[in-house]
């Protein structure tokens, strides 16, 4: 089996003038979790919106480069709604749609065909086991997923994107809102998903790419400056700027 | 102190305002009740007008609204919120799509009684439908179209963009989560604008004075290609054109009109909170 899972090469994207991402070449491996760190406008978000071609939404964005996934090219004729089903997303801030628990995770599937509802039931159970939710919410499947806390909810967005069975999981800094217990459990359910998933982890918590990540790439200012093992980058960077990165010289 | 002092006058002044809003409404309410409610009984809901409108009921005026206002309705309300979702979910900023918006607003502003020629001249006499109920419904329908696309517009852009982007992230087609993730949360808006349409085409009188409204029937319409009569015009009939009418029947009509509307727009309302909270967030 291919160690690669995610290449991209000569990745450069524009917003209208702004250039977001310079000649970016990154490789992520299969079942590792690749941590992307960076100040604010470095770029990390924009390419980890490209993985799964959200960036198409805005309608000035313009790609030179490619993005392969198992060495097919995901900006050559692949159908948008299947990538994105391969390639899940959790976003920043808890986004729940305003349904019951077990309707937000049954979303996904249900839109994609599966009408049985044990095997729906099924799936909304194994799904919340996986984002250790589950214990926590059994009780109330049929509540509205917004009376959940800030890091229950998260935990129920990374449960609904696993419903949808995806082979890699981004996660756009997804502790950005919460508080460290709520951020510990949400570190724990991302660390115990690397054995089935390829996960890239964007963080603007340096301390959470040292303690989750086991390769991290810095970026600044739209282009890569280093990758590498995550105890090499926090210990012995290769770069000026990474180090001052993470000494918190900047940021 | 003078910054309190100041907060006082300020909050007087913004209540006086607002009880400058209720008062004229409370007052055309009770104004017409109190002049009309003496006419209004059972005989006067459900007979035919007698002694040439002198007497009788309003039944065939009341029975020719609701027509109106079904009809109008079951062709403006997909109309206009098709439209709005391809103009707010799809169009995005094309030239296309800033050209239909300057003609919506420009549809906004026409005045009801050109709707009424535009409608005779299209439906009655063109298309060859005749003075007819689907003719009167068509001029109403249109006339109704802009206010359903606004408000329509307006409930889609107020669905958070979050929602979207959670639909698309799970893979889902821009179809399904139209429909899905924010069409059921744009409803309570779209019904707000369904509200206003119904009040609008149970209430005008120019669009269906050339289209559809009849001065008096001898019986019911039959089919949608019958004539009708419609309670705003028989208001203005019997208000102006039939000598000697006593003062409770002008006025029990005029209260039967607005009492039917605000009777729709309740039962909208009712279904609307409904919704609301049901899909909260």
């Amino acid at each position: 089996m291919v160690r690669i899972k995610i290449k991209a090469e000569a990745l450069d994207i524009r917003f209208a003038q702004v250039r977001a991402l310079k000649a970016v070449n990154i490789e992520v491996m299969r079942n590792e979790i690749l941590s992307v760190i960076g100040p604010a406008n470095s770029g990390k978000t924009t390419f980890l919106r490209a993985l799964n071609r959200m960036n198409d939404l805005n309608p000035d964005f313009k790609m030179a480069g490619n993005i392969f996934i198992d060495g097919e090219d995901i900006y050559g004729g692949m159908n948008v709604n299947l990538l994105r089903k391969r390639v899940g997303m959790i976003f920043a801030l808890p986004m729940p749609l305003p349904m019951s628990i077990s309707d937000n995770i049954s979303y996904g599937p249900r839109m994609h065909g599966i009408r049985d509802k044990k095997r729906l039931a099924d799936i909304v159970e194994e799904s919340l086991r996986s984002a250790y939710l589950w214990d926590e919410v059994k009780d109330r499947l049929y509540l509205s997923a917004l009376k959940l806390s800030g890091g229950q909810q998260q935990r129920l967005c990374i449960a609904r994107t696993l419903a949808i069975e995806p082979e890699v999981v981004l996660f756009d800094e997804p502790c950005s809102g919460l508080d460290p217990i709520s951020t510990a459990k949400v570190e724990e359910a991302i660390f115990k998903l690397k054995e089935r998933y390829t996960i890239v982890l964007v963080t603007n918590n340096v301390k959470q790419a040292a303690r989750v990540g086991e390769r991290t790439a810095f970026f600044l200012n739209g282009e890569l400056i280093e990758l590498g093992g995550t105890e090499k980058i926090f210990t012995a960077p290769k770069d000026m700027r990474t180090e001052d990165y993470i000494r918190g010289k900047f940021g | 102190m003078r910054a309190q002092a100041k907060q006082r006058i300020a909050f007087t002044v913004l209540f006086i305002i607002n009880l400058l809003v209720i008062v004229p409404v409370a007052l055309l309410v009770i104004f017409i009740a109190v002049k009309g409610w003496r006419a209004v009984n059972w005989q006067f809901l459900f007979a035919f007008p007698s002694n040439g409108m002198r007497a009788g009921g309003i039944f065939p005026a009341i029975v020719g609204t609701f027509y109106l206002v079904a009809g109008s309705l079951v062709v403006t309300l997909p109309l206009g919120v098709l439209a709005a979702i391809y103009l707010y979910e799809y169009a995005g900023n094309s030239r296309l799509s800033r050209i239909i918006n300057l003609a919506i607003i420009n549809l906004a502003g026409v005045p009801s009684v050109v709707y009424g020629l535009f409608g005779l001249s299209l439906f009655v006499i063109t298309l060859k439908m005749g003075v007819s109920i689907i003719a009167g419904a068509l001029t109403l329908a249109i006339m109704n179209i802009p206010l359903v696309i606004t408000a329509s517009r307006e409930a889609l852009s107020s669905v958070p963009h979050s929602f979207r982007e959670v639909s698309y992230s799970l893979g889902v087609s821009k179809w399904q989560t139209i429909r899905h993730a924010v069409l059921p949360y744009a409803l309570p808006g779209i019904l707000t604008g369904a509200i206003l349409a119904v009040a609008r085409a149970a209430g005008e009188t120019a669009p269906i004075l050339f289209t559809v409204a009849a001065f008096y029937l001898p019986q019911l319409p039959k089919s949608i290609f019958d004539q009708a009569m419609a309670l705003p015009y028989h208001l203005y009939i019997i208000s102006t054109q039939i000598p000697n009418i006593s003062e409770s029947i002008r006025y029990g009509t005029a209260l039967v009109l607005v009492a039917l509307v605000l009777s729709m727009n309740l039962f909208a309302v009712v279904i609307r909170s409904r919704f609301r909270k049901k899909k909260k967030w």
